[in-house]
């Protein structure tokens, strides 16, 4: 993809943008969120009824499965927006658990599973992780040939959205390869385990397994790791979106601040310690957006997505993280409150910098990419 | 933006006439400047006899682009960067009809070189505050006082001038901007030798140097605003450069990384992690060019030399380090030398030791960066200033160190 066309947005998408900030403002209320932080199975059902009648949940989907056939370009907009706001909808999950099964399904799959996603009524969402710094190529989890069907048995970690998920894409180990299925969460001998996440906002949980699905559960009669790859892709550029969002937003929560907040008889923005920070901020949120949006605009493109996502996750990352923290330090005190919206950001910073492959992992696999 | 098509034509035609009765291939650099100026592209905005065409400064572009095709000399603009990216902006804004149709073309041409004398040793970040006083004498000005990190000046005809023609008024105020010839009496240039022995820069004494009244631009007291259209010219000339990916500074860390052999993957990580963010740099170039194509520049567009400054001072730094012991060492040794053509020429073939020494300047260079972050939160995010204790105060009262 030429870079002249990656970074211009167009009136559509200008307003999407608009469209979906109002929507957030109206129907995301920050002290409920809080609230939902208290909690293990964080779901902000409001914000998911509402981004479902907007058509979001589906939108990079194809129109015959009920999606809006539109780019990932566009969907990194909705993360950004989602990001501004530290939204809590399973909107991740959804995203990635579609396109997996949109990349490695039959056409019945698809056709059965994808629509019930697209409308917001099924939660699917990702099972493939089984430790914190492993990749997705070997997993312990195995599925044996049974009669009618196949055995899995395994136990996968920091599944994302699982107390509020109905249906898992688990990876398991067959003789064949790697294998994908779709499991139902409500199956005999599927275990959902929560636990407390750094980022409440987005639930994790580890999920049990050992049950006995039916032949139609396989994803695409096996072997390729490929749309697995290409899913998980699709999750780090969309977590770079919203920290793109994050990043943003506290910079903005951090010039108000240092506009209104008066010490020494000055705005504390007018000294340059708290100027300087704001600069360095600044710097931070418009290399991050590069980067999104050059990675979003180029995840059809494997010769370049296999540079420009490790690239997203690598800078975003850093910034959100900085960003988020650096709000806290201009605010003082207010800032380290539970009763302030920072810690909030902060984070999911921290967080999306380590889910879906930490930040390190994507930098070994940057500098093979890169040829270093 | 509308097209006129009737420019369109024009330019187009005349960058085909250029060419066509000036082969670049055939041509001196010399003559095909001069034959470009009088084609109307040296700068195609400029009025027609001024070396432009007096359409839209659009078409600057399309006219590069076709040069260089072309296989057209463009040095020109690299090497007198101070005239023609600088110089020329300012006598187009603010000079009279008779002082662009005496420098203009040889400026062009590269028969003048152009030079720029801003800072000085007791004003640099606070330019407004410089001290070198202008004393008019009739028909002339008489100049005293003492310039420095003047780019060129001991290969410069003219050089850019602002002095204090009024001390009794407030620092902004009291400033006028002239043209000086660098070789007239009273002028000295003496080479100002830098961290890696190198002269790029001069420094410039004036001893009651004279300046005719005719080589004044602008009036009298209206220096500030002239400087800066000098500096906004400045951005325009270095800023919107893209480079490829993985040039440059990266690029030497890349190279020096595989002749390393190491593999420890501590080194390696970071290397990647400063490839990244060059490379996220690089892309909000791209963006920020692009946005100001489509006329909707947004911060993307003032983060650069910042950005830049900071992260190729710790590429290059990450670079010796990756040398071990022979980091220790600079290959070319020192020497105190002044700068040429030739000597910026093979700037790439510096050791990287010695980029590592000459990146100290990024930070201070065009604009200081604790003065870019103060314009970045000022301009960009709108914090407020800092309390100014020289503004409304004659200049002649305000502390010096």
């Amino acid at each position: 993809m030429a870079d002249a066309v990656t970074f211009v947005r167009n009136e559509e998408q200008a307003m999407l943008a608009g469209t979906l900030r109002d929507l957030l403002s109206a129907s995301i209320d920050m002290d409920r969120t809080r609230e939902l932080s208290l909690t293990t199975d964080a779901f902000d059902r409001e914000v998911w009824t509402a981004l479902s009648q907007m058509g979001l949940v589906g939108l990079a989907l194809p129109g015959e499965f009920g999606g809006a056939d539109t780019t990932f370009t566009d969907l990194a907009i909705v993360f950004e927006e989602l990001g501004r706001f530290v939204g809590a909808v399973p909107l991740l999950s959804t995203v990635v658990a579609s396109a997996a099964i949109l990349a490695a399904g039959t056409d019945d799959q698809r056709a059965t599973l994808l629509p019930p996603i697209a409308d917001g009524t099924t939660i699917a969402t990702l099972a493939v992780f089984e430790s914190p710094h492993g990749g997705v190529d070997q997993p312990s989890t195995t599925a044996t040939k049974v009669d009618g069907g196949w055995r899995i048995i395994g136990r996968k970690r920091f599944v994302t959205d699982a107390p509020n998920a109905d249906l898992f894409v688990v990876s398991a180990a067959a003789d064949e390869g790697v294998t994908l299925f779709v499991v139902d969460a409500g199956r005999e001998g599927v275990d959902v385990e929560s636990v407390a996440a750094l980022d409440a906002t987005r639930p994790l949980a580890d999920v049990t397994f050992d049950t006995i699905v039916g032949e139609d559960s396989v994803l695409s009669g096996i072997t390729s790791t490929a749309p697995l790859d290409h899913a998980l892709d699709i999750a780090v550029v969309m977590l770079a979106a919203e920290q793109v969002g994050v990043s943003q937003r506290c910079l903005e929560i951090s010039v108000d601040y240092a506009k209104q907040r008066y010490q020494f008889g000055r705005a504390i923005g007018s000294f340059q310690a708290i100027k300087h920070r704001c600069a360095d901020m600044l710097i931070a949120v418009e290399h991050a957006r590069s980067v999104a949006w050059h990675a979003a605009a180029t995840l059809n493109d494997p010769a370049e997505a296999a540079i420009a996502v490790p690239l997203a996750k690598s800078v975003c990352s850093d910034a959100a993280i900085k960003v988020a923290g650096d709000t806290i330090q201009v605010l003082g005190g207010i800032g380290f409150t539970w009763e302030h919206d920072a810690h909030l950001y902060f984070k999911r910073a921290k967080s999306a910098s380590l889910l879906f492959g930490t930040v390190e992992t994507h930098r070994d696999r940057l500098a093979d990419a890169i040829g270093v | 933006m509308t097209i006129d098509p009737t420019a369109d034509q024009r330019v187009a035609d005349a960058v085909d006439q250029l060419l066509e009765q000036y082969p670049p291939s055939a041509t001196e650099p010399k003559t095909f400047w001069g034959a470009q100026f009088d084609t109307g592209l040296a700068w195609v905005d400029f009025p027609e006899g001024n070396g432009g065409l007096g359409v839209s400064p659009k078409y600057r572009e399309y006219v590069s682009r076709r040069l260089e095709e072309a296989g057209a000399p463009t040095w020109n603009r690299s090497a007198n960067i101070l005239g023609i990216g600088m110089g020329a902006g300012v006598l187009a804004a603010h000079g009279t009809n008779d002082q662009r149709a005496r420098w203009l073309r040889p400026m062009f041409t590269m028969d003048e070189i152009w030079c720029q004398l801003f800072s000085e040793p007791g004003a640099g970040s606070d330019v407004a505050g410089l001290a070198t006083r202008a004393v008019r004498d009739g028909d002339e000005w008489v100049i005293n006082g003492q310039k420095v990190w003047t780019t060129l000046a001991h290969l410069a005809k003219w050089g850019l001038l602002v002095a204090r023609s009024d001390p009794d008024q407030p620092k902004h105020r009291g400033l006028t901007y002239f043209v000086v010839d660098m070789e007239s009496p009273g002028v000295d240039v003496r080479p100002l030798y830098q961290i890696t022995g190198e002269a790029e820069f001069n420094e410039v004494f004036f001893d009651d140097a004279r300046i005719p009244d005719d080589q004044r631009i602008d009036d009298v007291g209206a220096g500030w605003r002239v400087a800066m259209t000098t500096l906004m010219n400045e951005r325009v000339a270095i800023g919107g450069n893209t480079v490829p990916r993985s040039s440059g500074s990266i690029g030497r860390a890349m190279d020096v990384w595989k002749d390393s052999g190491s593999g420890d993957p501590a080194t390696r990580r970071e290397l990647v992690r400063l490839w990244a963010e060059v490379e996220a740099m690089r892309l909000t170039t791209l963006r920020a060019t692009e946005n100001m194509k489509s006329g909707t520049p947004g911060p993307e567009g003032s983060t650069g030399k910042l950005a830049w400054a900071d992260l190729n001072k710790e590429v290059t730094a990450f670079t010796v380090s990756m040398l071990g012991m022979d980091g220790a060492t600079i290959p070319e040794g020192y020497a105190l030398e002044a700068t040429s053509y030739e000597t910026r020429e093979v700037e790439r073939v510096m050791s990287v030791q010695r980029h590592f020494l000459r990146a100290r300047a990024n930070s201070i260079e065009g604009g200081t960066s604790e003065i870019m972050r103060n314009i970045l939160g000022e301009r960009i995010l709108g914090l407020p200033g800092e309390p100014r204790v020289d503004k409304d105060m004659p200049w002649k009262e305000v502390p010096r160190g």
